[in-house]
């Protein structure tokens, strides 16, 4: 009898854990709620089957348990009753999987208008670089990364000579903009996420992942890794700003390129040089 | 000969099966360490099994410890907490729930069950345990090989794994755990081979595969699933060991590691990603279709009612069996794949939620005007079908790709699979344990420390991991040695996992308890007799409990299906598999 | 992972048609009796040391479609160069078939009782064996030599691989071959001895086809296939 109770106050808990409880997602600040929309479904659907599920099992356990004297029915099969309930469960699925694909094919079509934002990740430190004057990102190669040119950008590529390039800093975005972040790593496996965001994705060396957003609230959140990436993943942190279009302006223009990066790396270089002759 | 009456009315002999060639053992050792019956083996990969999983429990325990009280143990460092976290997942899924579901229950039953003297190639399959020891013991002697054992996570992701940011990567850790699977897998195949062989080969006459109790139809499914997933790791581990070693770059693209350039170019970290989870997700299956069948055995038989729908459970055995082979990619809708793959992966993933649902509604379906006794077996099973319909709709979230890309890699994902894949199954194995100890020993366990052990592991077990999915849900991500000071969770969340500390403690303890019961039980336990449970199947009809080498005297000939309780006009509630003759039974229109 | 989902394909299809014929859909509650079983007498009518080695053979096959759909996947990347092959491996292809003709010899020598014939046959084979070994590692250290080494280049490094793991099921086939020769040394050619020698005979058969498959797609005649295979869908 025992076990009665405990089913019944575990799927009754359960809801209402659910529903007072206060652990739940962070306030979202980009457009994807329509995620948040279809794991809304998804809880209500999956959660009527529990409750049910379980109900049952307790109904059956008061109603059914042994007394002497019992004996069970005898029933191999209804194939009515399972045609039923096959199909009841196909229509839940398919009405958790439909909306689901349809907010997955928005996720998967980058809009026309995104900008460009590159996030490098490295052991355990994000870097970010934004398109310069020419609204391009130039192009980038792992074997070109050297102390002076951490993210590996290519100097002879006139579009990589005007981007800005931000080393472990603030990454800083303009609020209503559809972005196209491009996702790259290194060394090993991180993982870009924002929880605010809802959306992340892997950063795999030697290729370019992405996702796309529009940031829908101002405020200041905070960037995670989220694929082990060795002891100091947890320590990987980061910030992601997100501005109106004024501050966002005034931000980026304090910003330095990746042509004054490597002038001023220059003159460090010859300056050490200088001082390293005399010795020799 | 014992002459008996069948159906129709003929005479038939009792065993015209041949009979297997059986080893004779003439020592102690050759009876009892180096032994080629099929029982003793099932003992020994259990045993081993249980002790390795002991320790997978005690990492656990050090794990919850850190995420409860952050830093109150100074000897648990970020290194070794990555080292623990690995250690345990790769324990728990492979040293731990395969080698006990397939070389424990499935050496042990099968033979058993399909009124077989033993496995088809027994020499195989005690070497199939000697190496699986070894395996056990390479993954032990990475405790102690300097650097101490590999911390990349179970899913043993290069270039990580293979790089010194991670513990092991740059020492033995990570190459004694490839090694460790090698030999593993090596070793599984041997005893696979029996137990697919065996089913196909070695059943009694009148042992149909529609009189196969859904135990040993979980337990072949799963292990042909095996065979043909197995590879895909094997394949996987020697390529990421020659990346290690021999410095190819396999896995591995152009990388600066710390600011320093690597030799390696060209390679394809999500290469391994495919590999390892075309091994990776039917192996969540491997590890829950034996306990599917397992747990539609105690329940029909602690219900005394025939399963409902026995045909439809087996078609969603292979279905599901067949199914999950395309379904992989479901584990990295954010690894950076095609994003197209999403929409395929999406949908097979959700397909195969029916053919599961089934099964579901089919165990509770049985339960419907039976006749329940409340013993601990069909407590556990009760317990099993409460966890696992929680975590199979929570992989509803993840299986649907844009659910998935908030929920994937937080506590979310780390509850979920826990409840499915950790506690589920794991409470089968109790069962299970709670259900066939009298036959092996011919002792009942004790009840009173079975009910302790009963109701602290399923409602401890529930109170970890149910309000876990609430931190996932905030955003906190799995593998974080520690959360820190993050604006988005909120204090409360921190008093949260300290009660799942706790609890996660307390249920520990509670398997000390269950430990004690099976030894203490051996020689203490009430004297079971061959068929405590009244239950129709042929391992409880062998002539001795326990059985003896080569099972029976002769050969059992097989007359029914194996779920014929309370049949109309019977006179007892149950009526074994090698009765002959229509007792009470009505068959209508056939034979 | 094409390659390997095709290979599932082709094994589910045969489970499938197995399972077709054992009455799936029959209803068991209502079959009281044994003459339900398909099986004449309830006796499997082949031998299960045939059926084992056809499912071991079919994990060998997965084993190696995984290679092989591993090798297609990371060939898409930009730093292939395809390995040259020795030309010693014709020689060890040749060598290698020998042994299956050799072996095949020892079979029908057995059954028709021709017990030296089958015996000579038995250790010519695995001297050719041991020759498709030793050739194989010639073959290495021809192109060792020539500055191919297994770290510079994945079509290298899958060379190594791959050819080593079948020479390692070789070796693994060699010691059967061996049990069995002195198991059939002293007494006649008994149907078990038969059994044995038409397993290594199948084994080795088996092992030829792989390592044909293996050499095309080292040679690269299997990407020409891929590709007019492609071609021929779009
Ligand atoms: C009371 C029992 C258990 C407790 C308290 C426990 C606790 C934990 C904890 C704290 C983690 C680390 C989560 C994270 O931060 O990522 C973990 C990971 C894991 N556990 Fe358990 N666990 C238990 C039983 C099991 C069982 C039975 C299985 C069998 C499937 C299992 C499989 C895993 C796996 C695969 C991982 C992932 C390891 C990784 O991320 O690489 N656990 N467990
Ligand atoms: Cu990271
Ligand atoms: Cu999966």
């Amino acid at each position: 009898m025992a076990v009665v109770v405990i089913l019944v106050l575990l799927a009754v808990g359960s809801v209402l854990f659910h529903l007072l409880s206060p652990w739940w997602w962070t306030p979202i600040a980009s457009n994807w709620n329509y995620i948040d929309n279809t794991l809304i479904i998804t809880f209500w659907i999956t959660g009527v089957v529990f409750v049910a599920v379980v109900l049952f099992m307790a109904y059956c356990v008061l109603r059914f348990r042994h007394r002497p004297g019992n004996r069970a029915a005898y029933e191999p099969e209804n194939r009515k009753l399972e045609g039923w309930l096959a199909g009841g469960t196909t229509l839940g699925v398919a009405a958790m999987l439909t909306p689901g694909l349809f907010v997955w094919h928005q996720f998967v079509t980058v809009p026309d208008g995104a900008t460009e934002v590159e996030v490098v990740g490295q052991q355990w430190l994000w870097s970010f670089r934004l398109p310069g004057a020419d609204g391009k990102l130039g192009t980038s190669e792992t074997r070109d990364i050297t102390p002076e040119n951490s993210l590996g950008l290519n100097r002879n590529d006139a579009a990589a000579l005007d981007d800005y390039v931000i080393e472990g800093g603030e990454l800083h975005l303009e609020v209503g903009k559809p972005v196209k972040m491009l996702l790259r790593s290194v060394d090993v496996l991180h993982d870009f996420y924002v929880p605010e965001f809802r959306a992340k994705m892997d950063m795999v060396p030697g290729m370019v992942t992405y996702f796309w957003l529009t940031p829908t609230r101002t405020g200041t959140f905070e960037v995670l890794c989220a694929e082990l990436c060795g002891v100091g993943h947890p320590q990987m942190r980061g910030t992601v700003v997100v501005d109106s279009a004024a501050d966002y302006q005034a931000w980026l223009s304090q910003q330095q390129t990746f042509s004054q990066l490597q002038a001023k790396a220059g003159t460090k270089e010859t300056a050490q040089a200088g001082n390293a002759a005399p010795a020799q | 000969m014992v002459d008996i009456r069948h159906s129709t009315g003929e005479p038939i002999g009792a065993a015209e099966v041949e009979d297997v060639e059986l080893y004779h053992p003439h020592s102690w050792w050759t009876r009892y360490v180096f032994s080629q019956d099929a029982k003793i083996i099932a003992v020994q990969y259990a045993s081993t099994a249980i002790a390795i999983g002991m320790v997978a429990l005690v990492l656990s325990w050090l794990m919850r410890l850190q995420l409860g009280f952050p830093g109150a143990f100074a000897f648990i460092d970020a290194e070794r907490y990555y080292q623990f976290i690995t250690m345990h997942g790769m324990i728990m899924v492979i040293y731990l729930l395969t080698a006990l579901f397939l070389g424990g229950f499935g050496n042990y039953l099968i033979p058993l069950m399909l009124g077989a003297r033993d496995m088809v190639f027994p020499y195989a399959n005690m070497l199939s345990y000697w190496l699986y020891l070894l395996a056990v013991l390479v993954l032990v002697a990475s405790f102690f090989a300097p650097g101490g054992p590999t911390g990349a996570g179970w899913t043993l992701y290069p270039p990580q794994a293979v790089l010194s940011g991670t513990p092991g990567g740059k020492d033995w850790g990570i190459i004694l755990m490839l090694s460790s699977l090698i030999l593993f897998i090596i070793g599984f195949t041997m005893g696979g081979l029996n137990y697919v062989v065996t089913v196909l080969q070695g059943r009694t006459r009148g042992m149909t595969l529609m009189r196969m109790p859904l135990t040993v139809w979980g337990i072949f499914t799963a292990t042909v699933m095996a065979l043909l997933a197995f590879p895909a790791l094997f394949v996987a581990c020697v390529m990421m060991l020659f990346d290690r070693v021999l410095g190819t770059s396999f896995f591995m693209p152009a990388i600066v590691e710390m600011g320093e350039q690597l030799q390696h170019g060209g390679g394809s970290p999500i290469l391994f990603q495919h590999l390892f989870w075309f091994f990776g997700h039917p192996e969540v299956y491997i590890v829950a279709l034996p306990a599917f069948g397992i747990v539609s055995d105690l329940i029909s038989t602690h219900a005394r009612k025939n399963i409902f729908g026995y045909r439809m459970m087996v078609w969603a055995i292979v279905i599901i069996g067949a199914l999950s082979f395309i379904v992989w990619a479901h584990h990295m809708y954010v690894s950076g794949m095609n994003p197209y793959f999403g929409f395929f992966f999406a949908t097979t993933t959700l397909i195969i939620a029916v053919p599961t649902a089934i099964k579901v509604y089919n165990w509770v379906l049985t339960l419907w005007r039976g006749d329940i006794h409340l013993t601990l077996p069909m407590l556990f099973a009760l317990a099993f079908i409460v966890t696992f319909v929680n975590g199979g709709l929570t992989g509803l979230f993840l299986g649907n790709v844009v659910v998935d890309v908030p929920l994937s890699d937080t506590m979310f994902v780390v509850a979920h699979f826990h409840m499915v894949m950790g506690v589920a199954p794991i409470l089968v194995i109790f069962g299970a344990i709670y259900h066939w100890y009298p036959k092996i020993t011919g002792r009942m366990l004790n009840e009173v420390m079975g009910q302790i052990h009963f109701w602290v592991t399923f409602v401890g077990a529930y109170l970890i991991f149910f309000p876990m999915h609430y931190l996932g849900l905030i955003g906190m991500p799995r593998r974080y040695y520690e959360m820190g000071e993050t604006a988005f969770v909120p204090a409360s969340a921190h008093t949260l996992n300290e009660f799942i500390t706790i609890m996660a403690l307390v249920v520990g303890a509670a398997q000390l308890l269950f430990l004690f019961n099976l030894i203490w039980s051996i020689r203490h336990g009430r004297e079971a007799g061959g068929n405590p449970w009244r239950a129709t199947t042929l391992e409880w009809q062998t002539p001795e409990t326990p059985p003896r080498h080569g099972n029976w005297k002769e050969l059992p000939v097989v007359y029914r299906w194996p779920y014929d309780y309370s049949v109309p006009g019977a006179a007892e509630d149950f009526i074994p598999q090698n009765q002959p003759g229509s007792a009470g039974h009505a068959p209508e229109g056939a034979s | 992972m094409n390659v390997t989902l095709i290979l599932l394909a082709v094994i589910l299809t045969i489970a499938g048609w197995w399972l077709s014929r054992q009455r799936l859909f029959s209803k068991p509650w209502l079959e009281v009796g044994h003459a339900f079983d398909p099986r004449p007498d309830g006796r499997p009518s082949i031998p299960p040391a045939k059926i084992g080695l056809g499912v071991f053979l079919a994990v060998v096959a997965a084993l190696f479609s995984l290679f092989i759909s591993a090798y297609f996947m990371r060939m898409a990347s930009t730093d292939w160069w395809s390995t040259p092959m020795p030309k010693v491996l014709w020689l060890n292809t040749a060598i290698l078939g020998l042994g299956s003709l050799l072996l095949h010899a020892a079979r029908v020598t057995a059954e028709r009782h021709r017990d030296e014939a089958s015996r000579t046959a038995l250790i010519a084979a695995l001297a050719a064996g041991l020759a498709f070994l030793a050739g194989q590692v010639f073959a290495w250290r021809e192109l060792t030599d020539a500055g191919f080494l297994i770290a510079d280049n994945p079509a290298n490094s899958f060379f190594y691989m791959i050819s080593g793991m079948h020479g390692l099921h070789i070796l693994g086939g060699l010691f059967a071959l061996t049990r069995v020769i002195v198991r059939t040394r002293a007494g006649p050619m008994d149907e078990r001895a038969v059994l044995s020698i038409t397993l290594c005979a199948t084994y080795w058969h088996f092992m030829l086809a792989v390592w044909l498959v293996l050499f095309a797609l080292f040679s690269g005649w299997a990407n020409d296939f891929v590709e007019l295979c492609r071609q021929l869908l779009t």
